[in-house]
This record gives C-alpha cells, sequence and structure tokens, in this order.
C-alpha cells in the first residue's frame, strides 16, 4: 500500500481537565473518504481543529504525506494541501457567493501585495470562482450576497470556498448540519462526485449517509478512537453498537 | 460596499462629486464673500480629513479599531517641528521624514498590538499613542509641554509657497484627492480584499491560507504613514506643533468623524471631518459645553443612520431620483 496521505499519531489535546483528544491516531489513504462518527463531545470537531493548524495538539504527531505538519501554523497547511470546512456556518456574509469564492482563490494565487488593480473585475479570480460556483450548482446565485443565501445554499458555499483552494485533503465537519432533507440528498450526491477525486475526512451524524459514502470510518467517543474499519467492520462491532450506534438507530 | 445596487453606486458617486466640487471652490467663494478665515477652517478641516480617510482604511475596512491613531499625527507634526528646529526646512525632506517617522512607529506598535484583537487592541493602541504623547511631553529640547514654534513653512525648492494661505489649502486638497483616489484603488485590490475578509472572518481567512498578521500590519503601517502627512499638514497650517496634537482625545476625535461619516467608505471620514469639525466651531460659539451637544448628536448619528452621513446622504439621493 501507498504512503497514507494523512497519519495522525497519539494525539493528545486537553482543556484543563477536560480531554477533548485522547491518544488518537488514525491514517487516511490517498483518494479514500473516511468518516468520523460518534456521539456529541466525542472530539470530533477538536480533531478537525488540530488537523488545520487552529488548535495545537499536547502531544502526538500529524503528517501530511511524508511531511510532519504538526507545529505548521493554518495558513502553511493550507498551501500543502488542507482545507476545512465548519461545522457553524463560516463565509464572508457581506460578500457576494462569487466574491467568496475568489477570495479563496487569491489566497492561492501568489502573494496579495498587489495594490493597484481591482480584484473583483480580475478575470483571474473571477473565472475559477464561477467555475466552483457552477460545479456546487451555485452558478446562478453568483452575485446574491452570502448572507441572504438560504441555509442549504450556504452550506454549500462553505465547501466551496473549501474547494476553491484546491485541496488534497478536505476536512467536513458535519457539512449536512441543520439541512432540509432535500438539501441533505443534494449534499450527499455532491459528496459521492467528490469522492475519488480528493481525500475526504468526513464528519457527520447522518449515519445513512455516512455509510452510503464512507470507504472507512473511524468511531470515538470521549475524545478516543474505539473502533476504524470499513462500513461493513463497523456495523458488526459490538462496542460500536453499545456505545453508538444502537442508541442512534432508535432515535 | 461590495453589494450594492446601482442607484446607490451612482448616488454615491454624485455625493463625491458634491463634495470634491465645493471642497475646490472654497477658497474663491471665501474670497468673494470677503471672509477670507474660511479657508484656514477648510485646510484644517481637510487635514484631519486626511487623518480620517487613513484610519478608515483599517477601521472601516480592516475591522482594526485604533484607538490612537493621533499619535501618527503628532509624529508628522513633530518630524517637520524638530527638522526645522534644526534648521533644515527642505519640504521634501521634511515630509519624508514625517512619513518614514509614521511608518515606523506604527510598524512597531502594529506588530505588537496586532497580535491581540477586540478591547485589547483598543487598549494597546491608545496605550502607544499615550507613551508618544508623554514622551513629546518630556522633550525639553523641543518645548516639551508648551511646544515648539516653526519659524518658516516646508520649503519645496521654491516651487509652491505655503505660507500663502490659498496654497497651502490647494496643496492640502491635492493631498487629500491623492490618498482619497489610492485608496479607493487600495481597498478594491487584492490586497483590500485581504483587509476586508480578515474584518469578516478572520477563522476562515487562515483556514484558507491567508497569514493575517502581515497583510494587517500593511495596512496598519499603510494608515499611519498617510496619518504623518497629515501631520506634516497641520505643523505647515499651524506654524507650531505641541504635545496636544496627540493628546488621546484627539484620537477619539479622529474615530468620531470616521464612524460620524460613515465607515469603510473613505468618502465618508471626509464628510464627518467637516461635519465635526463645522459643528464644533459653531456649537463653542453658542456654548462652553459645546460637548454636551456634539455627543446626543453623535449618538443619534449611531443609532439612526448606521452607515454615517455618507450613506444618509447617498440614500436620500436614491429616493429624489425614484419620487
Amino acid at each position: 500500500m501507498a504512503e497514507p496521505l494523512l497519519s495522525v499519531t497519539g494525539l493528545c489535546r486537553h482543556f484543563g481537565g477536560v480531554v477533548a483528544t485522547d491518544n488518537v491516531s488514525l491514517t487516511i489513504a490517498e483518494g479514500e473518504l473516511h468518516a468520523i462518527i460518534g456521539p456529541n463531545g466525542a472530539g470530533k470537531t477538536t480533531l478537525v481543529a488540530q488537523l488545520m493548524g487552529e488548535l495545537r495538539p499536547h502531544r502526538g504527531t500529524i503528517r501530511l504525506g511524508d511531511r510532519d505538519v504538526t507545529t505548521m501554523p493554518s495558513y502553511r497547511r493550507s498551501r500543502r494541501g488542507i482545507a476545512r470546512s465548519f461545522q457553524i456556518t463560516s463565509i464572508f456574509p457581506e460578500f457576494t457567493a462569487r466574491d467568496n469564492i475568489a477570495l479563496a482563490v487569491q489566497a492561492h494565487a501568489g502573494h496579495n501585495f498587489r495594490f493597484w488593480r481591482a480584484a473583483r473585475t480580475d478575470p483571474a479570480l473571477r473565472k475559477p470562482a464561477c467555475a466552483i460556483l457552477d460545479s456546487v450548482g451555485l452558478g446562478h446565485r453568483a452575485d446574491v450576497p452570502a448572507a441572504t443565501l438560504a441555509h442549504g445554499e450556504q452550506r454549500l458555499l462553505e465547501i466551496a470556498i473549501a474547494l476553491a483552494a484546491r485541496p488534497r485533503l478536505l476536512l467536513l465537519d458535519e457539512p449536512m448540519a441543520g439541512m432540509a432533507p432535500e438539501d441533505a440528498a443534494r449534499m450527499v450526491r455532491f459528496l459521492s462526485q467528490l469522492k475519488g477525486k480528493i481525500t475526504l475526512l468526513l464528519i457527520e451524524h447522518d449515519m445513512d449517509a455516512v455509510f452510503a459514502l464512507a470507504d472507512r470510518i473511524t468511531v470515538m467517543v470521549y475524545g478516543s478512537v474505539i473502533a476504524s474499519g470499513t462500513p461493513g467492520q463497523i456495523r458488526a462491532n459490538a462496542e460500536v453498537r453499545k456505545a453508538y450506534l444502537g442508541e442512534d438507530e432508535l432515535a | 460596499m461590495i453589494m450594492r445596487k446601482p442607484g446607490v453606486v451612482s448616488s454615491r458617486a454624485l455625493v463625491t462629486l458634491v463634495i470634491i466640487a465645493v471642497l475646490a471652490l472654497v477658497p474663491p467663494v471665501a474670497a468673494t464673500i470677503g471672509e477670507g478665515f474660511y479657508v484656514d477652517v477648510f485646510t484644517r478641516i481637510m487635514i484631519f480629513a486626511i487623518a480620517a480617510l487613513s484610519l478608515d482604511i483599517i477601521l472601516g475596512y480592516g475591522g482594526m479599531v485604533s484607538f490612537g491613531h493621533a499619535a501618527y499625527l503628532g509624529i508628522g507634526a513633530y518630524a517637520v517641528g524638530i527638522l526645522a528646529f534644526y534648521g533644515v526646512d527642505n519640504g521634501f525632506l521634511q515630509f519624508g521624514t514625517a512619513i518614514l517617522a509614521s511608518a515606523v512607529a506604527a510598524l512597531f506598535i502594529g506588530f505588537v498590538s496586532l497580535r491581540t484583537s477586540g478591547i485589547y487592541f483598543i487598549m494597546i493602541t491608545l496605550a502607544f499613542a499615550q507613551m508618544i504623547y508623554f514622551l513629546s511631553i518630556s522633550l525639553n529640547t523641543y518645548g516639551g509641554d508648551n511646544g515648539l514654534n516653526i519659524d518658516r513653512p516646508s520649503d519645496f525648492a521654491r516651487l509652491v509657497n505655503l505660507s500663502n494661505a490659498t496654497t497651502l489649502y490647494y496643496v492640502v486638497f491635492a493631498v487629500l484627492m491623492l490618498f482619497l483616489f489610492l485608496g479607493q484603488r487600495l481597498v478594491n485590490s487584492r490586497f483590500g480584499m485581504v483587509i476586508r475578509g480578515a474584518k469578516s472572518n478572520e477563522r476562515r481567512m487562515a483556514a484558507i491560507g491567508f497569514p493575517l498578521l502581515r497583510y494587517k500590519l500593511t495596512a496598519f503601517v499603510i494608515a499611519g504613514a498617510m496619518c504623518g502627512v497629515a501631520g506634516a499638514l497641520l505643523a505647515n497650517q499651524d506654524l507650531f506643533v505641541a504635545p496636544a496634537v496627540m493628546q488621546w482625545t484627539r484620537s477619539g476625535e479622529i474615530l468620531m468623524m470616521v464612524i460620524l461619516g460613515g465607515m469603510g467608505t473613505l468618502v465618508g471620514p471626509i464628510l464627518g471631518a467637516v461635519a465635526f469639525l463645522a459643528l464644533e466651531t459653531v456649537l463653542s460659539d453658542l456654548t462652553g459645553h459645546w460637548q454636551a451637544i456634539m455627543g446626543p448628536i453623535l449618538v443619534l448619528v449611531v443609532l439612526f443612520a448606521r452607515d454615517g452621513i455618507f450613506g444618509l446622504l447617498s440614500r436620500i439621493g436614491v429616493e429624489r431620483s425614484r419620487g
């Protein structure tokens, strides 16, 4: 097997006495869609924040390919190909949808100490931004202020911003959170198109979506990994059923 | 700023053109009505407009609430004053020093304070400005608390004579127009989009790959240097410089001009400077307690015209054209 794109070893992070990440190790192969599931408070979002470099782990290492990125700041990881979407929509509300994407394109189009030419009419930013908006099905909403987009559209924009960075590894933190069923179905279709093109780490509570999409699943409870494997293995895992799936299926 | 109906764009452009035209016509009108002092009044207003405009770049676009902007006004003024004290009245040298000194100060202050945000940023910028203020008081060689007289205005190889009030007026006008134009280019450039993005959503900006500190610091230095030019012009108008120029209340006044006129518009701060200083002149003629009237006016503007006088005027323009 080729070297994994992401390998996390012995990651620990606590907040005071609360252990949010407890000796987490996992590997994600290039091209894989890897889902992380677990009840609320299992430390999934904290893990994403550490992978993105927003939060420094107290112990352990994070490697992207052959490179140790454990202490690398967010913007450098972004340049090395990690991008993320946020559980709570994190867009630029006063910018138009296109400007939201153009800004992300700009981040990866050389330095930005350019003071003279108008950015918004620059085809080098506008064209790729429009293409990405089209790819998520928001092309017709390009000139709409992001703040006035519908919730489902904002969730798509959220992912489009991350995609504009042309990541190798995209971390998706509950992309379907708070979505209406038809929007969620649209998101699942979109993610299945994305699958295979880039490596995806998906945090999601929608079990149908997770088991339909994931190549591998890691289950976290109270900050630690209790199981990791294919959807079939996870479904059959007694500990997982007890800790998580059982109560979720009842709900 | 970013999404705006076409009608509002043109009405904003119209308001901008009217302001520029009015400012351009002040000296001939003042001469016609025989009230020459208006030239001095408006020179001062435009100098503060430059300071407010420079603050608006970091405040209105970059979201950096600097409560120490008057420090650069002071540094620019003292650069001219101290050089003149030693007999150096070459204007290029004086203004060059003013720009360089305020830029270096902004680089240092920004480097430290931009690591914080919110209320801490406000307090640290204020603290630095107070340090520079007290430093200027302790400079006994240069008059200390009493300030420093300047014998002659800056000499630009005898090209312009700044001791002529009308000439000084148009030099200040030209600088203001230049900065308005440069500022407009800047906030719409790639660089401008980065600092606007930082104001809008800093965490997201980091996640999409922007090392924000260096962009914010650059904006902070540009704004400081622009304000330094305002200080150098102020020294030329007053032919005097004293620590009072950078008292913390002065920083507050510049901040109020930006808010009163309309944050994140560049033209707004010019209107804000006109409104603030005109009100101050009129009200202080009426009563010594003029701040008691100014305060409520500011509160009303903040409550009822979130985008300031500029926004208000632009909206009136739109409604007129529809009605």
